[in-house]
């Protein structure tokens, strides 16, 4: 009977994963820029949810949209003036880089909030639901809903909006789009900019669950990296393939080992799936 | 006499897809073999299965009586064969003489770097860039790249060479000077395979015709015969052509 | 040749810091060795081969866990750094079968998990690591001024060695195949490079220096916990300092230390609190304004007056 509560905790828990990567996996399989300040943006969006809902009492839920344009707009703006100028350049640079500006970011975040966690404490709280034998937290599942509804919405704007195909010719094939009248350089910076925007959502919705605070980010780049790896790049269902995976795997791990053991698993599943199928369960895509 | 490439029965799939389907095919030292065929028969293919790059998934390759079917790349290269590429891959940052001295130094049994130096200078004056040896390769016109190619292959003391396209982008000039190094290469005892698809100069140098189409060999022989084979014909130009010029039935 | 002049200068700045004998001028100096091994080490794989390792801490961590465990059992500590060495280059020798024939991007992520996976292994293995709470080592019983001095002078023999391995890599025929691959690796293949070997010994290297480092910083500060050794900063760090010295030259990662510990000492002493801020900006303005590194600029100038 445990193992169906391990399982349904893995399949929500997944699910978060999901809507954690499927913004770091389009940055990187359409822009082929792994953006390490992905896991500040999630806890920028987090923070915009907290000041909401302290300032306002808007929920969380609600400032999604609001936490995802602003941080569209700072993703925008930074790949248009900054990472634009390495788009080409080898690996070793555009990593530094990203890496030198989480740095910027995470401190200026450290700054203006201090290291303390906050969190959103709703109220009421959501309490939880009981499905037969299993127990699920009713924010956890609302979270888990809400962010593969975002991620639907995603694979939606990329396959049927003009605007998505021109992202994915852009990956399939920079000059031949570029001959085709799109505008690449705007396309790449609207391509960060969703990214950043899925983080900053994604950010929003998690802040009923996990404690913010910048110390947090490299957490949730960690979970992404993973989730990545192991569903593949470049597509939707990977990211969400991944997430599962992960999600139940932490799960089954911290019953049989210890959940201290989660975290040294995970990276050891990054470098076993690295060694042997880099591309991931569901192969890199060109994020069709 | 044991011959110098054998291949028996090769195949190489990709995903589901025979780029070469069953080829066997002998070739003796001393030859050169024009290899040609349509594109997209498998040339190329058949060059990075011999070479290791890309290792057959069925049948043998032997090298002068050695198995090499699964033999890592960079050690074919050291037991003798070297290719040039199509699209030409120097070190391009490095200099047209460095470029040339690793050939002689990891494949040529050059014994020290200023060895391997040396005589990267004497092969940069044969192949006719010895002034060129401190430019960096990346700085060299295309003409002058496939001399670097030819340079760099050269270095390695091969056996086997294979010429991919060695004449693409070149004018006629250009063709003239590389059939002559060619001849030269080929007289210093290098057994050479060339692919290419201008017929007129495979045919002013090659020993021996052989015909790729749709990764199956379909003809082999003296090239004055092959380029008279219905097949080949049909191969290039169509079943349609080829009937319709042999006019109604006599 | 600028570089001669411009290490002539070092040296010279470098010998006048010590006889100034100042306990601060010993420590600056230590750390300033520390961080040359760990950048020339670096350029090993990542600036020859061309392979962006984000490995350095990892390999900087275990060397610091392998001799203080080692010197906790009773082996001197002379002993423990050289094995903790020789641990830490086995264990690269044999992660690189699993992680060499990555390419860009995926290298990268592997080598930098391998930091995370083992900074979280030592955590939970608290038994024989003190886990979360920490190494102590032995203190030995002398002067403070004379310990001071005796850690620099073994940090420095081993940036003395490495830059030598260094001089060795470049001139021989490694050296020369390193750069083949860096620079078109099928290529390099077809001509007869045999490259998983060269990037296994290139990455061999970059592990064993880094571990001696390790094992003697762990002496020098006495204790040691998993975030402090296996801190993703040891390997950003002597990146950055390559990238300004310049990619794949012979003293580039020493300048780019020299130039790099200079700079942080001078903004650590005014923007405490915004200490990183000011790292992530250097870097930033280093990618974009600076990629070949500060040797470049003379090299650029040249090139225009020649024009």
């Amino acid at each position: 009977m445990i193992y169906l509560q391990v399982l349904a905790n893995g399949v929500v828990l997944g699910g978060l994963y999901a809507a954690i990567a499927v913004g770091f996996s389009l940055v990187w399989g359409v822009l082929n820029v792994i953006n390490m300040l992905h896991g500040s943006f999630i806890v920028l969006g987090a923070y915009v949810a907290f000041f909401a809902y302290g300032l306002f009492g808007l929920h969380p839920f609600l400032a999604a949209p609001i936490a995802g344009a602003i941080l569209f707009a700072i993703g925008f703006s930074l790949q248009s003036t900054v990472i634009n100028r390495v788009i080409r350049a080898p690996v070793l640079m555009t990593l530094t880089l990203t890496f030198g500006l989480d740095l910027l970011l995470n401190n200026a975040m450290l700054q203006a909030f201090k290291a303390d966690y906050r969190k959103v404490v709703l109220d009421p709280p959501l309490g939880s639901m009981f499905i037969g034998p299993i127990v699920l937290p009713l924010d956890r599942v609302a979270v888990m809903a809400l962010a593969l509804l975002l991620t639907y919405g995603l694979y939606r704007l990329l396959r049927d909006s003009k605007m998505g195909r021109a992202i994915i010719s852009v990956r399939m094939d920079r000059e031949a789009a570029a001959l085709m009248g799109v505008d690449v350089m705007r396309m790449q910076a609207i391509t960060f900019g969703i990214g950043a925007f899925m983080a900053g959502a994604a950010g929003s919705l998690l802040s009923i669950i996990y404690p913010i605070s910048p110390l947090n980010s490299i957490t949730f780049l960690g979970k992404a990296f993973v989730v990545c790896v192991i569903g593949g790049l470049g597509s939707v269902g990977g990211a969400i393939v991944g997430g599962i995976a992960l999600g139940l795997i932490e799960s089954f791990a911290a019953l049989w080992f210890g959940p201290e053991y989660t975290v040294p698993l995970s990276f050891a599943l990054l470098v076993a799936f690295l060694a042997v199928r880099p591309t991931g369960l569901l192969g890199r895509r060109g994020y069709e | 006499m044991t011959a110098l490439l054998k291949l028996d029965g090769v195949s190489r799939s990709f995903k589901g897809l025979r780029a070469i389907d069953n080829v066997s095919l002998t070739v003796n030292a001393g030859e050169i073999v024009g290899l040609i065929g349509p594109n997209g028969a498998g040339k190329t293919t058949l060059v990075n299965v011999v070479t290791g790059m890309s290792p057959a998934t069925a049948g043998r390759v032997h090298l002068d009586g050695r198995d090499i079917t699964r033999v890592a790349p960079n050690r074919i290269a050291q037991l003798g064969v070297a290719r040039t590429f199509q699209i030409v891959q120097p070190f391009p940052r490095m200099t047209v003489g460095e470029n040339i001295a690793a050939g002689a130094l990891f494949s040529g049994g050059a014994r020290s770097l200023a060895d391997a130096r040396a005589r990267a200078r004497e092969l940069a004056q044969q192949v006719g860039i010895g002034d060129l040896t401190d430019q960096p390769a990346e700085m060299l016109t295309l003409a002058r790249r496939k001399r670097l190619e030819l340079a760099k292959s050269l270095a390695m003391r091969p056996k086997l060479l294979f010429l991919d396209e060695v004449n693409a982008g070149l004018n006629p000039a250009e063709i003239d000077e590389a059939l002559k190094m060619i001849s030269k290469v080929a007289q210093s005892g290098v057994t050479i395979i060339v692919i290419e698809h201008l017929m007129k100069v495979v045919l002013s140098i090659s020993t021996r015709l052989v015909v790729l189409h749709h990764g199956q060999l379909i003809a082999d022989g003296l090239p004055q015969e092959v380029v008279r084979d219905p097949r080949v014909a049909e191969a290039y130009l169509g079943k349609r052509y080829v009937e319709a010029s042999r006019g109604p039935s006599s | 040749m600028r570089t001669a002049i411009i290490l002539v200068i070092g040296a010279a700045l470098f010998a006048a810091l010590l006889l100034l004998g100042s306990n601060y001028a010993i420590r600056f100096a230590t750390i300033f060795a520390m961080y040359a091994t760990l950048a020339l080490s670096w350029n090993f794989i990542g600036g020859l081969a061309g392979y962006p390792s984000f490995a350095t801490a990892a390999f900087f961590g275990l060397g610091s866990y392998a001799s203080a465990i080692l010197q906790s059992s009773g082996i001197p500590m002379l002993m423990a750094w050289p094995i903790g060495g020789l641990f830490t280059a086995v264990f690269a020798a044999v992660i690189g079968l699993a992680i060499l024939h990555l390419k860009g991007h995926y290298f990268a992520i592997a080598s930098l998990a391998l930091v995370e996976f083992l900074r979280e292994l030592v955590n939970i293995n608290d038994q024989l690591t003190g886990g979360g709470m920490g190494l102590n080592l032995p203190v030995a019983h002398a002067g403070v001024t004379q310990q001071a001095l005796f850690f620099l002078a073994a940090m420095l023999a081993v940036t003395i060695v490495t830059l030598l391995a260094a001089v060795v890599v470049s001139r021989r025929k490694i050296g020369f195949a390193l750069r083949c691959i860096q620079q078109n690796e099928d290529a390099a293949i077809m001509l007869g490079v045999n490259a998983r070997w060269y990037k296994a010994a290139a990455f061999t290297l970059s592990a064993l220096f880094p571990g001696v480092a390790g094992g003697i910083y762990a002496s020098w500060v006495h204790y040691i916990d998993p975030s402090d050794v296996f801190d993703i900063l040891l390997s950003v760090k002597p990146l950055v300092m390559v990238l300004l010295g310049g990619l794949g030259t012979l003293f580039g990662p020493v300048i780019g230390a020299a130039v790099f510990l200079v700079l942080e000492e001078a903004v650590w002493r005014s923007f405490l609190t915004v200490h990183a801020a000011v790292l992530g900006l250097l870097i930033v303005a280093l990618v974009l304004f600076l990629p070949n590194g500060l040797m470049a600029i003379g090299r650029r100038r040249r090139r225009a007056s020649q024009a």
